[in-house]
């Protein structure tokens, strides 16, 4: 009986003890690491800060040379100029916003409509030469697009689809089923095949089982793998830039880079509808960024 | 309500043959054991009677039907995973619905059905836990509970107390033996444990590289065993063989011991053969002419029986002896063996000799 409180006794300080000795190590190191960091962040950061900055100043602040960093007027005349027409009515460069949300929302759904069941019959079936046709899906992500935007833009013209929405989705989701399969592979594969086969036991057919089973635990895989193809999709601008002409059909990308060139710049507006560009994309990684981190959760099988 | 009848079974993987022409019958009723070491095909054998496993060859029969073809859903059996696979998302309730829910039953015959299962397993302040909530064993009555919550043709058991600890895992034998005593059906139950295979089965199969190696009662595969490595597998601690072979009435040991030669035994002189001894026939007091001289080597105290080792020549014996026995290493003894109950095989084949006057 003693033995037991002297050891509860002495566990509780012994326990406090330890982190605090290692958090104090930590500090140690930490001042080099936060001196480093801090270098780093502001290297990468300064543009971003620099484009916010030039999105909110008035356009002489925008000029001014010394550079303003802190003293300036605010003003959100820039962000009213991205959507509204200075004529009143809808800016080109908010139907260009609009474009993107469509085609990348689209080749987005699409990729992971396509792409989630592939994985999944790439991960739980034998199929010939499996590590080859994977080999191959993922090859056709080896090449840069500027290689094929060329073949790809005369085949489109054939097809009628330059200059078309459609086009560009077709062509994003292209892009995005390889990386689907192969990122949901993964996830796949994580999920043991036994739920299935407990479920077709249990007497459901084996498309139940994945849609009842398995698919609910992939959702965490999936919701990473559509922002990634998002992400893509929305950013894209080679096949954008060579496959669009009109204002109506072109995406947010080269409707910003169509803003810079001919006499004068109007940086402001360049700056706002990048910052408008980059929000929604953040946005939605915060949104899911605990199913970016949290993978897959495992159940109850063990191994 | 079902019988299992599995002919020819054949399935490689790779270059691995996992399934070598299995051939089984199990009967209505019946607790059948399939044993064997890992990577002798049990588990297929399991999943190919499950639907799980597409066959090269080979054809499943169940209550008479031909259902090689058929989904797992359509075959009408229930499983338990070594695993357990519990879905983790659902609740031990909802796991143990699922089978019901799947076949669309009504939510109240659901809710007698689990209940009746959960207090037979004694699980029911489990129903509400989430699998990531329960013990291993905890887990394992709840799969058992799934499986057994409905009425199917055939329980298929692919080694379910292998993930336990030893104390539950034998906790858990004396409960499938009432649970398939109160409950009755067909049980098709995998395990590389030759201790279940022998307290639980009405029927054992001893399964090896994918063929089969004997079936029969526990007793008949204990007693008789088909073959020497059914011998071997079968049995702890395992059976000592001895390479000797036949000359007029005596058995003589390529060691150069004599024995008299086994009554019941036909082999012709000169053939070599491998002399079976189990550590019980065996006996480190010396009566009788039929004994062996030999060395101790070594002693395994095993609390309610001491395992002597006694090497005789290069070759070693086990031999079971009081737990006081004591000796020391390099001490000459001589061990008295019981040749009614001595085994035969062929040093060739490995098969066992007819015990026909046995």
């Amino acid at each position: 009986m003693a033995v037991s409180v002297n050891e509860a006794v002495s566990t509780g300080p012994g326990r406090d003890h330890t982190p605090s000795t290692r958090r104090r190590g930590g500090r140690g190191r930490s001042v080099l690491e936060v001196a480093l960091l801090t270098v780093l962040a502001v290297v990468m950061l300064f543009p971003v800060l620099w484009m916010i900055e030039t999105s909110i100043k008035e356009n002489r602040d925008v000029y001014a040379i010394p550079a303003k960093f802190f003293d300036f007027k605010v003003t959100l005349d820039h962000f009213k100029d991205v959507f509204a027409a200075s004529g009143g009515g809808r800016s080109a460069l908010s139907v260009s916003f609009l474009n993107s949300v469509v085609v990348a929302g689209v080749s987005t759904a699409l990729a992971t409509v396509l792409g989630v069941p592939a994985a999944w019959a790439y991960s739980r079936f034998s199929v010939k030469a499996k590590k080859d046709q994977l080999f191959f899906i993922l090859s056709t992500r080896f090449m840069p697009p500027v290689v094929v935007v060329i073949p790809i833009f005369l085949m489109y013209r054939q097809l009628g689809l330059i200059d078309n929405k459609l086009g560009l989705i077709l062509i994003y989701t292209a892009f995005n089923v390889p990386f689907t399969i192969w990122m949901m592979k993964g996830f796949v594969d994580e999920v043991p095949a036994e739920y299935e086969d407990a479920a077709m036991l249990d007497g459901y057919t084996r498309l139940q089982a994945f849609w009842k089973f398995t698919l609910p635990l992939l959702l965490p895989g999936i919701a990473a793998t559509a922002v990634f193809a998002l992400i893509f999709s929305w950013n894209e601008f080679v096949f954008a830039i060579f496959l669009t002409s009109s204002d109506s059909v072109r995406t947010a990308p080269p409707a910003i880079a169509g803003l810079i060139g001919g006499t004068t710049v109007d940086w402001g507006l360049v700056a706002a509808a990048s910052v408008v560009f980059a929000l929604p994309v953040l946005v939605f990684a915060y949104l899911v960024r605990k199913h970016l981190v949290a993978g897959v959760t495992l159940g109850a099988v063990r191994r | 309500m079902g019988t299992v009848a599995v002919h020819g079974l054949r399935k490689s993987f790779g270059k691995v043959q996992a399934l070598d022409g299995v051939t089984l019958d199990v009967p209505d009723g019946s607790f059948f054991v399939v044993l064997g070491p890992s990577g002798a095909g049990k588990t297929t054998t399991l999943r190919a009677i499950a639907g799980l496993e597409k066959l090269d060859a080979g054809s499943v029969h169940l209550d008479g039907r031909d259902a090689t073809g058929d989904t797992p859903a359509a075959r009408d059996l229930a499983m338990v995973f070594q695993s357990y696979a519990l879905y983790p998302r659902r609740t031990a309730y909802e796991n143990i619905a699922s089978p019901l829910r799947a076949r669309r039953c009504s939510s109240s015959e659901i809710a007698a059905a689990v209940e009746q299962m959960s207090s037979l397993l004694h699980i029911e302040r489990l129903l509400q836990r989430r699998p990531a909530q329960m013990s291993g064993g905890e887990m394992q009555r709840v799969a058992l509970a799934r499986a057994l919550v409905r009425r199917p043709r055939a329980f298929l058991m692919d080694e379910p107390l292998t993930n336990l600890d030893l104390k539950l895992r034998v906790e858990m034998r004396t409960e499938l033996t009432r649970i398939h005593r109160s409950l009755g059906g067909t049980f098709v139950y995998v395990t590389n444990d030759q201790v279940e295979a022998l307290s639980m089965a009405d029927q054992v199969a001893v399964l090896k590289e994918g063929k089969v190696q004997q079936v029969g009662t526990p007793t008949e595969v204990y007693e008789r065993p088909a073959n020497q490595w059914v011998a071997g597998f079968v049995g702890s601690p395992s059976i000592s063989l001895l390479a000797c072979h036949a000359e007029g009435d005596r058995l003589v040991g390529a060691e150069g011991w004599t024995l008299p030669r086994p009554r019941w035994t036909t082999a012709e002189n000169g053939r070599p053969l491998l002399l079976g001894l189990r550590a019980e026939d065996l006996s480190v007091e010396q009566r009788g002419d039929a004994s062996l001289p030999g060395e101790l080597y070594g002693l395994e105290p095993l609390g309610d029986r001491t395992v002597v080792d006694v090497q005789v020549g290069t070759e070693m014996l086990k031999v079971k002896a009081r737990p006081t026995f004591t000796g020391t290493p390099g001490e000459r003894l001589h061990v008295t063996v019981d040749l009614d109950r001595a085994h035969l095989f062929d040093a060739g084949t490995g098969l066992a000799l007819s015990e026909t006057g046995r």
